[in-house]
């Protein structure tokens, strides 16, 4: 494969956003859209074309393209591992940004910022195609610090919003505690092979299993395990995994395009792309697998609870995620990599469908995101109802959409697997399709069903959106609807990831299922008598009857179980204990250090009382300057005589 | 018969009260410089006195020198002096205190 193919993925967006961030004035508003649409389009047909030559037998590229600096034998380089797993990757990367690059043009149309969008898209593009493309753990850092920042200047792009900049802040300070982490898993890598390319540590991946860290006295750790644990860490704050899931709801408060592109259908799914790419690692640690495992399954169904009763679009649909990217990091810890990155570009196209349709609903309402003040609206708007419908029922995995065969190749794995916490994990994935198909259909019920319940406002300025917004819901419900029936073979059962992601023998809980696949239709047959499903038709029902049927009855048992729904309206109290526990106490530490350490040792002893002692010490020294003549030659004589004496006697 | 230890003894006496009247005098700024006048010359004496002992000239002819410069010296110092009077309008050695640390 050519290098200057590859280099020119990234660095076409990268382009583009240089010259509509520094000359977005001169170009223009249509000139910015233009330029980094166009990057980004190149980009995706570029990929398009990597994955084709892949498809077509090229072996995969793996090489540096540049040396940065070497010190001590190691190399920091920039390079390109580029095989089935990557470019998979790319496509559904550059897909997804060029569909919201479209949407942008559309939802943005007001905004005074419209050329600095643009550019934070294009340079997000950029950063997430370096962060999929690397082939050392350098530019993977690199990559993943790249679209935090990124993310932080979108979460906060309506920077006079003080909630906007308390998200970013937030996002930014959480994503801080993983990136640590990975830091240190990195560092154990280093450590342990003495090299920062992927290849290496893979080779590896056996010696390290043998090797102990002995991080408290006296008690040796796998150093897999640790290096596992400390690069999931990261993952769990990029990927927004339990505890460190808390920025993603807030960084609703960046516009609804990066909504859908970096916390719904990319950025955050690089965590769990990170811990495939490193499937050759995790897969000798059980330890840090049952964690994945334990964490994700928590995800998946906690969070999905707090989807129920938020009555914010976005919110729901963030939850949602937050659920989906739980599920997927279940399935990484069943050790069924693939399913988890079958589920990851499923979810991309869905998802994306879903929050730029919300991103339509809320245009079209006059920025209201509420959906009690919605309602009733698929007349009004059949194009955003047909396609978010298709996302809804591909996100509660109905058969033949995309989100039924990743959703049930995942439970099918995850109930294969004989890992330490796998029973957990299979009744939250399996309770957790109720909840979601409950939530979603209760958000689409909500929003597109029943009457109109618009304020004046709404009702004045409600206007259907235009064509460059439902271009790409369109262009994203085609894949959301089909890409599963016709990839799950491939992608699960058929090698398509090949090398990419290993899997040992006794771990691997998809090679049951793969004996068994003979084809997709037989498969979606097959899953018909499976309990998620029923449950899946139960939860649309309940959400039918609780929403369209008996709305009083979710009065009714929000007064029965007050104290559930104070503990889910309070996010199970994570933030509270983030602000009042873990933020307090550093404030207090911060407080004590001050006064403590600085006002009273540094400044009072150290600086104030030296500089107070010679001062004291003066003051006493400066009495015997008396200015009298007569003091002066007495002090003379008395001087003189002992000079004299001691010389005197001395001799 | 006068010998060397008597002028000696004199001019200790002359050098302690000389030395005395710097530092016990705090009135008077002419009364210093004539102190130190009697100082320079129970110097001087000491001079003549072991110039005649030895029998050599040399301890002489530096009593000149020495009297040139106590000349030179009070003669400076009677200028300070008016100075200072005419500033001050006194001449008292407690007065003369502006150095004090």
């Amino acid at each position: 494969m050519n290098p200057n193919l590859l280099l020119a993925i990234p660095l076409l967006p990268l382009a583009a956003a240089i010259l509509a961030g520094l000359a977005g004035k001169l170009i223009g508003r249509a000139g910015a859209a233009l330029v980094t649409i166009a990057g980004v389009a190149a980009a995706c047909a570029l990929s398009v074309h990597v994955l084709q030559l892949l498809l077509t037998g090229t072996p995969a590229y793996n090489a540096p393209v540049y040396t940065w600096l070497v010190s001590d034998g190691v190399r920091i380089e920039v390079g390109f591992l580029v095989d089935h797993l990557t470019a998979l990757m790319m496509v559904v990367v550059t897909f997804v940004s060029l569909c919201v690059h479209v949407y942008t043009i559309g939802y943005m149309h007001d905004d005074a910022g419209y050329q600095r969008f643009f550019s934070y898209i294009s340079l997000f593009t950029f950063a997430m195609l370096m962060l999929v493309m690397a082939n050392n753990f350098m530019q993977l850092f690199f990559g993943w610090e790249a679209v935090g920042v990124v993310s932080y200047l979108l979460i906060g792009f309506w920077y006079t919003r003080p909630s906007a900049i308390f998200a970013n802040m937030k996002a930014f300070l959480v994503n801080r505690v993983g990136d640590f982490g990975f830091l240190l898993g990195i560092a154990g890598v280093l450590y342990c092979t003495g090299s920062l390319d992927y290849q290496a540590a893979f080779d590896a991946a056996p010696s390290i299993a043998g090797k102990t860290f002995t991080l408290f006295n006296g008690h040796p750790w796998s150093a897999m395990t640790v290096i596992c644990i400390c690069l999931f860490i990261g993952a769990m704050g990029k990927s927004a995994q339990v505890p460190l899931h808390v920025w993603l709801p807030d960084s609703m408060e960046g516009p609804t395009p990066i909504s859908a592109l970096i916390h719904a259908a990319t950025m955050v799914t690089a965590g769990i792309f990170m811990v495939a790419r490193m499937s050759p690692l995790f897969e000798h640690s059980d330890t840090a697998l049952s964690f994945v495992l334990v964490i994700g399954a928590t995800t998946a169904l906690f969070m999905g609870f707090l989807g129920i009763i938020n009555n914010d679009i976005k919110r729901v649909v963030a939850y949602s995620t937050l659920s989906q990217l739980g599920y997927m990091t279940v399935a990484l810890g069943a050790s069924a990599y693939s399913v988890a990155i079958f589920h990851l570009m499923t979810h991309a196209f869905f998802k994306a469908l879903l929050f730029l349709a919300a991103g339509a609903v809320i245009i079209a309402m006059h920025h209201e995101q509420d959906m009690r003040k919605m309602g009733g609206l698929r007349h009004r708007m059949p194009v955003t109802y047909w396609t978010s419908l298709i996302g809804a029922l591909a996100l509660i995995g109905t058969p033949f959409f995309s989100g039924f065969y990743s959703k049930t190749a995942l439970i099918d794995a995850v109930e294969h697997s004989h890992r330490a916490g796998a029973g957990y994990a299979y009744f939250c994935v399996v309770a957790g399709v109720f909840v979601t198909a409950f939530y979603t259909f209760r958000m689409i019920f909500l929003t597109f069903h029943g009457k109109e319940r618009l304020d004046h406002h709404a009702q004045e300025h409600f206007h259907d959106v235009g064509w460059s917004m439902k271009a790409p819901l369109v262009a994203l419900a085609i894949p959301a609807l089909l890409v599963g029936y016709f990839t799950i073979g491939p992608l699960l059962f058929h090698g398509y990831f090949g090398s990419a992601i290993q899997v040992l023998e006794h771990n691997d809980g998809l090679a049951d299922l793969a004996r068994e696949f003979t084809g997709p239709l037989s498969w979606t047959l097959h899953e018909f008598i499976d309990p998620a499903l029923f449950l899946a038709i139960g939860g649309v029902a309940s959400a039918w009857y609780f929403v369209l049927k008996r709305p009083d009855l979710a009065d009714a048992a929000h007064r029965r179980f007050q104290w559930l729904y104070t503990l889910l309206a309070n996010k199970y109290y994570f933030d509270w204990f983030n602000e009042h526990v873990l933020a307090k106490a550093s404030r207090g530490l911060g407080l004590a250090l001050w006064r403590g350490g600085d006002q009273a040792v540094i400044d009072g002893v150290l600086v104030n009382g030296s500089a107070g002692a010679i001062g004291w010490l003066a003051q006493r020294a400066r009495s015997v300057q008396t200015g009298l003549l007569y003091s002066y030659a007495f002090w003379m004589i008395v001087g003189l005589v002992l000079l004299l004496g001691w010389f005197l006697l001395r001799l | 018969m006068i010998t060397l230890g008597h002028m000696l003894t004199l001019s200790g006496i002359l050098f302690a009260l000389s030395v005395a009247g710097i530092f016990i005098n705090r009135r008077n700024v002419l009364l210093m410089l004539m102190c130190i006048e009697l100082l320079l010359l129970s110097a001087n004496f000491n001079f003549v006195a072991f110039s005649r002992y030895l029998g050599q000239l040399d301890g002489q002819v530096f009593v000149f020198f020495i009297l040139t410069v106590a000349a030179a010296e009070s003669a400076i110092g009677l200028a300070i002096l008016v100075v200072l009077f005419r500033e001050r309008r006194s001449i008292d050695v407690e007065g003369l205190n502006s150095l004090r640390g």
